[in-house]
């Protein structure tokens, strides 16, 4: 299995450099490279390739199309319009080199000195800043010109200093940025001078931003110098500048627009060219210094397979799953990172889905509630009271969304829209489930809210998501997920971001919810307080499978697959006593791309002998009832981590 | 809220004040005789003299200045050197033509920019990648060299629109609509696509957060989750770009009204840089500057009311 080509992203030790390198050998970067270096050449060598001399008159032959002798045809004048065209660009390429210098000269330093040294500098400059953003720059530099007579060499570095303020802001951005990361604080540590820091540590982590920044400036300085040109401020008459044959082209458009069409073409291309090379070295600096890829964002949603609906079994229970695989990643080159799960939940039951991060317990619960992002069920069938949920449309979803099933995040205060009052959510909620007015649903809302234990909803109501706690976002969380009065709760790690005292008032909450409206909780987790103290059942996950499947008391007595057993040797709530110190279950959960074809618990497992890697390794009964995925099933023992054993099979 | 909008007003006070003052440090910094680099080594002495006596420049420049000042506070902004007339009132005749264009284009952008920007991020690819390209078009093509090739094109070949002038909305409601109709086009495009790309990108953040996955769970269309939810929460880097183009367009008048021949304050601009008619200029500097401060003020005052927190802080 190769890892480097699979499409989950994943972080790949590759040298900066060469990951930077290949970032910019892209077939888009490199054309524009090449356009942008001809056209500097064409210019710079105008004396050599130009044909004909730009200022040479021949009225005999003026306003003539394009032809074998004049490519782009001639002016009024009878000039050469390819000559002039090549002339022309030597004034604008070299203000706007001026001024992109200029700009830089003075922006990077002030940039550096205010992200790095903050404080009253820092405080000076921004202020500097905000007003240098608000100066309507093309008017402050006919002014400069006014003043100076049409110098027009003024007027160019006038506009650079202009162009300083937004560069000031990107580059401090970058240096606080780069400040605050370990290994300056680590360099300072060690004694090395500010000095040293800046320009080795720094300001080579800068280059990439000030590249992007100088791209930038120096398109807008030609569209700028052009612009100044095209109004009469640069070259003087007969003397060609791209800017000033815009003017004379717009005056030929009938007998030759080739002029006008060239000049302005040339002139765009060069901007686009800088822009998409500017664009480009973002990107790759980006790649360069990024810690982790990040993932690739495009990915193509797939269909559920036909074979879905046929394959659930009528079942007496609320919520089946059967044989769930999910895949992420494009169809043709999909990673299956939930693989063949089944699993019940009757009503009023209240299952833990239990694993390590990273297990697919999360992706799990996304694709019972038809939310997985960048990926998509490749195979099994989940129903709800006998509906088939993987092959149903987005409208028949939105049926049973809210009524028959709800959802709570992890992340209690990302889950509310931040611009919203909390009454607007669950006035909402409340509206589109039960389609009743705005007053009964205000009611409704305060009901609810008290139903969650707040002793005032009508303050809460009035609340914005910023004004409120964890602990209070999530029981908000749960009064709206019960809105639509549903049978079944899926919670994904609903006590994970909360306090200690706040998570046992939520599993109060939630076991008080079961008794009193026989609701149906899947509760995602990696917490065995959590199992012991709210679930019947647990569904425990490792690599995308279900390695045991067992009622709480039993799973928490006789573990029958080892995975658990050391999930409960590791937990300290698990721990009953006489434990000097905690095992914990050495290694780490295998990425998707490495999963054996065998037990995918084997390189870590106490237990271990050949046949576990031999193949595919069944559900088998547990002795307690359950069902494990464990081959040595009779071995299974809850101290198996704390004794010494030999590690047979191990790595 | 409230606090928030005096502490702009405040903040307008500096800037305003740097701004008018660059002038006249410009004109004491300059060495040698400043009415003679004004006018250049052709100029007459009856011209120079004319040049000290209008500007004052037989004082220090801080005396100018606060002589401006003072006069400015009381709404004189002086007299045009060219054409003797009260600049505050040549000002005031050309306001109108410039806040057509300027207000047109901002529109037109804003709604195509944002239409364009939240189809593309909803549908993704390949129109995604389409926004993208056209946002580097856009910035791209100089708009003066745009509007004349439209000139060209629509007002030469086709005589669809007049190619150049202006007709007062009071004297022709119709006419006005098609004498701006091409300036504002011109304008509009850079603001079309940088507009529609950061509607996109912002979309595309916004639409990865947990509350849209939780709305979706509720039971929400798709629709309603993005027009109600989605752009709403996506608006604040929206709001800014329509800031930040705004104060690009003010200057993109100065060539846009120079090609359509438009008699606006970027036009006044050009022909008072030629002229060397500095207390002119300095009037439409000031202009453009509150207009500026008003934009700014108005983003503030939208980024409260999109943002809660921002209200509050």
């Amino acid at each position: 299995m190769t890892t480097h080509t699979s499409v989950l992203a994943v972080p790949h030790p590759a040298k900066p450099r060469s990951a930077f390198v290949a970032a910019l050998m892209k077939p888009v970067p490199v054309i524009a490279a090449i356009v942008l270096a001809v056209i500097v050449i064409a210019v710079l060598g105008a004396g050599v390739w130009a044909p004909y001399d730009p200022l040479a008159n021949d009225l005999a032959n003026s306003l003539a199309g394009p032809s074998a002798e004049h490519w782009l045809g001639t002016d009024q004048l009878g000039r050469d319009v390819l000559s002039r065209l090549l002339y022309g660009g030597r004034p604008d390429l070299g203000a706007a080199l001026l001024v992109a210098c200029t700009a830089l000269v003075v922006g990077v330093p002030l940039g550096m000195v205010a992200g790095y040294r903050g404080g009253r500098i820092d405080q000076f400059l921004m202020r500097i800043v905000d007003i240098g953003l608000a100066l309507p720059s093309m008017v402050i530099v006919l002014l400069v010109l006014a003043v100076f007579g049409n110098q027009v060499i003024m007027g160019y570095l006038a506009l650079g200093l202009l162009l300083v303020p937004p560069l000031i802001r990107i580059i401090r951005a970058n240096a606080i940025a780069i400040r605050s990361e370990l290994f300056i604080d680590a360099a300072r540590v060690a004694g090395f001078s500010d000095t040293r820091i800046v320009f080795r540590h720094i300001l080579p982590r800068l280059v990439g931003s000030v590249l992007v920044q100088a791209s930038l400036i120096a398109s807008m300085g030609l569209i700028f110098v052009s612009g100044l040109a095209y109004l009469g401020f640069g070259v003087s008459a007969p003397d060609p500048s791209w800017g000033t044959l815009i003017a004379e082209g717009a005056q030929i458009t009938r007998q030759n627009p080739a002029l006008l069409l060239a000049a302005g073409g040339v002139l765009g291309v060069t901007v686009l060219c800088l822009g998409l090379l500017g664009d480009t070295i973002r990107d790759a600096s980006v790649a360069r210094w990024a810690r982790t890829p990040s993932r690739p964002s495009r990915i193509r949603r797939r269909r559920s397979p036909g074979d879905a609906a046929g394959a659930a079994p009528e079942s007496s229970s609320l919520l089946s799953v059967r044989e769930l695989s999910v895949e992420y990643g494009s169809v043709e080159q999909g990673q299956t990172v939930v693989d063949g799960v089944s699993f019940e939940i009757a009503a009023g039951e209240i299952v833990g889905l239990v694993g390590e991060s990273g297990c697919g317990k999360s992706t799990l619960a996304r694709a019972v509630l038809g939310l997985l992002r960048g990926g998509g069920v490749s195979g099994g069938a989940v129903s709800f009271e006998g509906v088939e949920l993987t092959t149903a449309t987005v409208g028949e979803l939105r049926e049973l969304r809210g009524t028959s099933f709800a959802f709570v995040s992890q992340e209690p205060l990302v889950a509310l829209d931040p611009t919203q009052r909390i009454g607007t959510t669950l006035t909402d909620a409340v509206r589109l489930h039960t389609g009743s007015g705005r007053r009964e649903a205000r009611a409704r809302a305060r009901e609810l809210l008290a139903r969650v234990r707040f002793p005032d909803p009508e303050r809460v109501l009035r609340l914005y998501p910023h004004e409120i706690s964890g602990g209070m976002a999530q029981r908000i969380a749960i009064a709206r997920a019960l809105a639509g009065s549903p049978k079944l709760l899926i919670a994904d790690e609903p006590t994970t971001a909360l306090d200690v005292t706040v998570q046992a008032e939520v599993l109060d909450l939630l076991r008080e919810l079961r008794a009193s409206e026989g609701l149906s909780i899947l509760i995602v987790t990696h917490d065995w307080g959590v199992v012991s103290d709210l679930c019947d059942r647990a569904v425990v996950m490792y690599a995308g499978q279900v390695v045991e499947q067992s009622a709480t008391d039993a799973l928490f007595h006789r573990p029958a697959h080892p995975y658990t057993a050391g999930l409960l040797a590791s937990n300290p709530s698990g721990v009953a006593g006489g434990a000097t110190r905690l095992p914990s279950i050495p290694g780490t959960i295998p990425l998707p791309s490495e999963w054996s074809t065998g037990c995918r618990f084997q390189s870590r497992c106490p237990l271990a002998v050949e046949v576990c890697g031999q193949g595919p390794v069944p559900l088998v009964q547990s002795p307690d009832g359950g069902t494990s995925r464990c081959l040595r099933v009779d071995q299974v023992e809850r101290d198996i981590w704390s004794r010494d054993l030999v590690r047979g099979g191990a790595r | 809220m409230l606090t928030l909008v005096i502490r702009r007003l405040l903040w307008a006070v500096p800037l305003l004040v740097i701004v008018s003052l660059l002038a006249f440090v410009l004109l004491g910094l300059t060495p040698g005789d400043p009415a003679r680099s004004i006018l250049g080594p052709q100029a007459t002495e009856a011209q120079l003299e004319a040049v000290r006596l209008s500007l004052g420049l037989d004082q220090p420049w801080y005396v100018q200045y606060w002589n401006w000042l003072t006069a400015a506070l009381s709404g004189d902004l002086g007299t045009s050197m060219s054409s003797k007339t009260p600049v505050l009132a040549q000002l005031n005749s050309r306001l109108p033509v410039t806040l057509s264009l300027v207000v047109g284009a901002t529109l037109v952008s804003s709604v195509l920019g944002i239409a364009l920007g939240t189809y593309s991020a909803v549908r993704g690819g390949a129109l995604g990648r389409f926004t993208d390209a056209l946002s580097m078009l856009g910035f791209a093509i100089p708009n003066y060299w745009l509007g004349l090739v439209l000139v060209a094109l629509f007002s030469v070949r086709l005589s669809w629109f007049p190619a150049t002038g202006y007709v007062a909305f009071a004297d022709s409601p119709s006419r006005w609509l098609l004498s701006i109709a091409l300036p504002v086009i011109t304008l509009a495009v850079g603001g079309i696509t940088m507009i529609a790309k950061n509607t996109r990108d912002a979309m595309a953040d916004v639409l990865t957060r947990d509350f849209i996955d939780v709305l979706r769970s509720e039971g929400w269309s798709e629709s309603r989750i993005i027009y109600r939810h989605a752009l709403r929460n996506a608006a604040i880097p929206v709001v800014t770009a329509i800031g930040i183009f705004f104060i690009g367009v003010l200057g993109g008048t100065v060539l846009v009204e120079t090609v359509f021949a438009m008699p606006g304050l970027g036009g006044l601009a050009v022909g008072s840089t030629e002229r060397h008619d500095i207390p002119v200029l300095l009037g439409v500097t000031l202009y453009f500057c509150i207009g500026v401060v008003i934009v700014n003020l108005l983003v503030d005052v939208a980024y409260g009311l999109l943002n809660p927190k921002a209200r509050q802080s």
